[in-house]
């Protein structure tokens, strides 16, 4: 039995009443209850606002001493002129997904449990059996290809990017996009190992040759290297989310992977990659967003649309040299429900409306 | 997820990366680190597949305490003294955080191991996490704490404020100047492996002794998070000491990213667990106390001293003299002396000191009382209007400091202040470590050696410049620091709210003008800035009072 006799004198703060809770009196400022260094989009502030806007200080804003380091060959802080695209208020831009760290981990959280959800039934229900060597082909050469390109765009671009936008806003939703690539190229990664663990006849490691070697995806990789090696941040991001995305990246998880993998026997691989279009359709919400306010923008939009139609000039004969290359792939399934040409012609139809709703001409060489 | 899952999962995440032969990634922020001989090291393994659901659940642990909180009426127990404190920390630190995860593609692009950019790509995802969630605490208690003011204006308040820019180093630290300066030395293995000690864990445990049980709750789960920042960051460390050619540039930084660490985060919690507690039990912890345990045991001696034999050089002498300066020269004590003569330009309120607090001092710090009550009478004999002007323009013996050009904290160790003309100013340091990371760290050559992507101090440094010779009604307006009635100060000298009369107003302190140091230093000449200096060396309060 334990000895109550030697108790030691504990040592705790004491509480005390203080009646400090808001309304206990009336005095100036006591009912001043929003943060009111900004203006909301909307009469009342959003959460997202609260927590975004002008963390990421300013001097045009309140930041009066100005930014303290720099770097050895120029200003620290985050230089306007890191982009040659003009805003004559980048603060304006606001993520209409309204990211923040609830929304970043809830979604999150959910599509990781779908993910996880199928792929235990899949094992469970004994799935990949069924599947035909040249479906598992398929999925080990090319599913297995592309999601090197999803790491890629996660840890080099959008990482990346994340350091140099001129606001907390762009910055955040940035970051999100980054998180989300890396999260989608795991998971394809894992639903790899999966494949590679099952009793069936796929070679899990074929992923690296095909990406490193294969010549249908050299002109892909070739794109993707050359996004990383891009200093302007908004030119990456509209090369990236703008032109490579909707050519390539939806050309391939849209219309190839979603549209014949139902008809191949596999419902697995639709429900994974859907993740990654769900975050792409959330990602290219916020870019379509930020592009808008730069073709709009009343001092600089007609300067801005020139901008990036030399953007477009530039990139987008790489993206459709990489489409072309992976013409092939298509003929891979032993069902084939798309043709090549359907998809490219989908998948180009919905860039040039990307590109109408931003005023942008659609270029020539897509006509050829 | 089991380890061996973990492990087996990692190893197929790693097959992602590939070397690129088309074209490299641009190398946007550069480094004068090389790492062609390093080993790859291996950091902490973390997958995005259990990262969310963990995350998430330790959101809703820290949602499900805010709402408890709120219907607790937690803030019927919360001490106005802290919480007024929390309207200047939690300004400064979402910026750190989220200049954190800004910082991460620095690295990322510094470091050729794809193994640590998997890790530091989701520290990037956890810093967003610390950031928001820390301004979303702050807004909980704009919403439900006695006085919105001066929360209700925190970034402004931050972005043009003394203090704030003092606080901005840890975060602008992060992201500017050499990619391994900024991300790894100074943001990961110093501030985010020593400091964020003090910062996450000790001061959070006062605010629990001050009624504030929501500060521990988000802060212990950030401080949940940094054990894998911590492992980034020792990792890296590794792969530069495998090269002879970084060991300088380790010398240097760990002097510079020591010392500012101390100079800033010592100044700013030491002051608010000193100075913003009402808990004065003899046997709580005094900033000192914590330091020794947190900083001198659990990260000298136990993390930076076992570096050693893999040839890191420690700054033994600036441990020493950062805990010197904490024990024996007051440095947290003429902080908040300094934070309360200022306190026209603050946006909290700094409550007067009490014969129970007095006590206290004297047993954690004997002789304070001697060095310090005097003023701390004054402080309180001055505290309301009509018949005195601010302390710090009532002759109380306390001559207004020259502020450090680095760390920007002032010369309040006045013994060791040094005058020197740097690049064309004559600039003040308060120490000589501060006067070499200026004159000589932060340059592009170093020991000889050229170090072009070192970065460099900028801007408006003093921030008493922007306000030369102005009246100091003019200064607090232009800074927004007045009450929604257009003319009483957010910043008081005291906790009383229920009385008008003790609440100072824009006509209290007009026609006071206020004078910038550096530039009457400058305006000197050569003979007068000597006497000057001589006779500020020797204004030490303790020699005052």
């Amino acid at each position: 039995m334990a000895d109550i006799t030697d108790q030691k004198e504990r040592s705790f703060p004491k509480i005390e009443f203080t009646d400090s809770e808001a309304g206990a009196l009336t005095f100036p400022s006591s009912k001043s209850r929003s943060y009111n260094y900004y203006k909301p989009a909307k009469l009342r502030a959003t959460m997202y606002e609260d927590v975004t806007v002008d963390v990421q200080p300013d001097p045009e804003r309140h930041l009066s001493q100005g930014w303290i380091y720099g770097f050895g060959d120029g200003p620290g802080g985050y230089p306007k002129e890191w982009t040659t695209a003009k805003s004559a208020d980048w603060h304006k831009f606001l993520d209409p997904n309204e990211e923040w760290e609830q929304s970043i981990y809830r979604n999150n959280s959910k599509v990781v449990h779908q993910v996880e959800l199928c792929l235990k039934n899949a094992k469970r229900a004994g799935v990949y059996d069924h599947w035909s060597p040249s479906w598992l082909k398929f999925l080990e050469r090319n599913v297995g290809a592309w999601m090197h390109a999803e790491n890629g765009l996660a840890l080099h671009v959008f990482s990346s990017i994340q350091r140099s936008g001129p606001t907390n806003m762009i910055n955040t939703a940035v970051a999100v996009n980054a998180a989300h690539k890396m999260r989608f190229a795991q998971d394809l990664a894992l639903f790899n190992l999966d494949l590679s663990e099952a009793d069936v006849p796929f070679e899990g490691q074929a992923h690296r040759e095909v990406w490193q070697e294969a010549p249908e995806w050299q002109p892909t990789r070739e794109v993707v290297e050359q996004l990383t090696a891009t200093g302007d941040w908004c030119e990456l991001l509209f090369a990236t989310n703008i032109i490579f995305e909707q050519l390539v990246g939806s050309l391939f998880r849209t219309e190839l992977v979603m549209q014949v993998a139902a008809r191949n026997g596999d419902y697995i691989t639709p429900t994974i990659v859907g993740t990654g279009e769900y975050d792409y359709d959330r990602d290219l919400g916020y870019t379509r967003a930020l592009f808008r306010m730069l073709t709009q923008d009343e001092e600089h939009g007609e300067a801005n649309k020139e901008l990036f139609g030399t953007w477009l000039t530039k990139w987008v004969p790489r993206c459709l040299e990489a489409t072309h290359a992976l013409q092939p792939i298509w003929s891979q399934a032993a069902e084939k429900p798309v043709t090549f040409a359907t998809s490219q012609e989908n998948a180009n139809s919905k860039f040039v409306s990307v590109l109408e709703d931003l005023g942008l001409d659609a270029p020539k060489e897509l006509d050829q | 997820m089991s380890r061996q899952s973990l492990t087996k999962a990692h190893a197929k995440i790693s097959e992602l990366t590939w070397e690129p032969t088309f074209a490299t990634p641009a190398t946007r922020f550069g480094t004068d680190y090389t790492f062609e001989k390093a080993p790859k090291k291996d950091p902490l393994k973390q997958i995005m597949r259990s990262y969310f659901p963990m995350e998430e659940e330790k959101d809703n642990r820290v949602y499900g305490a805010m709402d408890g909180a709120i219907r607790g009426n937690m803030f019927r127990q919360v001490q106005q003294r802290w919480l007024e404190w929390q309207k200047l920390f939690l300004s400064i630190i979402p910026f750190p955080e989220i200049s954190a995860a800004r910082a991460m593609p620095m690295a990322i692009d510094a470091v050729p191991n794809p193994e640590i950019h998997n890790g530091l790509a989701v520290q990037m995802i956890d810093e967003v996490r610390h950031s928001t969630i820390q301004m979303n605490l702050k807004k909980l208690y704009m919403n439900n704490y006695i006085d919105p003011a001066g929360f209700d204006m925190t970034e402004k308040a931050f972005a043009n404020n003394y203090a704030g820019t003092i606080g901005r180093q840890f975060g602008e630290g992060f992201i500017t100047g050499d990619a391994i300066t900024a991300a790894n030395i100074y943001l990961t293995v110093v501030a985010e492996t020593a400091f964020t000690n003090t910062l996450f864990v000790a001061m959070p445990d006062e605010a629990a002794a001050n009624g504030d049980y929501l500060l521990p709750t988000v802060f212990h789960s950030v401080q949940s998070d940094e054990s894998r920042h911590i492992s980034n960051g020792y990792s890296i460390l590794l792969m530069a000491l495998a090269d002879e050619r970084n060991r300088p540039l380790l010398e240097r930084d760990m002097r510079y990213a020591w010392w500012n660490n101390h100079c800033v985060v010592d100044a700013a919690i030491g002051t608010f667990i000193e100075y913003g507690t009402k808990d004065r039990r003899k046997d709580r912890e005094s900033y000192a106390e914590m330091w020794r345990r947190w900083i001198y045991d659990d990260y000298y001696r136990s993390y930076l001293l076992p570096l050693e034999k893999y040839g890191l050089t420690i700054p033994h002498d600036l441990v020493e003299e950062a805990w010197n300066r904490i024990v024996n020269k007051d440095y947290v004590h003429r902080v908040a002396q300094f934070f309360a003569t200022g306190w026209p330009v603050n946006y909290w309120r700094i409550d007067t000191m009490t014969d129970t607090d007095f006590e206290w001092f004297e047993e954690k710090y004997p002789g304070w009382y001697s060095k310090f009550g005097g003023w701390w009478e004054n402080y309180n004999r001055l505290a309301y209007p009509g018949n005195n002007k601010p302390i710090a323009f009532e002759d109380v013996g306390y001559n207004y400091p020259h502020r450090c050009w680095t760390c920007m904290v002032p010369c309040l160790i006045r013994e060791d202040t040094v005058c020197e003309k740097v690049d064309g100013q004559w600039k003040t340091y308060c120490s000589e470590t501060c006067h070499w990371t200026d004159a000589v760290a932060f340059r592009s050559e170093y020991e000889g050696r050229e170090t072009p992507n070192m970065g460099r101090l900028t801007g408006f440094r003093e921030w008493e410049t922007l306000h030369h010779d102005k009246d100091l009604a003019d200064i607090v307006e232009d800074l927004g620091y007045v009450r929604d009635d257009g003319k009483t100060l957010i910043g008081q000298p005291h906790l009383h709210l229920d009385d008008p009369k003790k609440m100072w107003t824009l006509d209290d302190v007009r026609g006071i003008q206020f004078m910038s140091p550096n530039v009457l230093l400058n305006q000197m000449s050569d003979d007068e800035r000597e006497k000057h200096i001589a006779e500020y060396r020797l204004n030490d309060m303790s020699k005052i009072a």
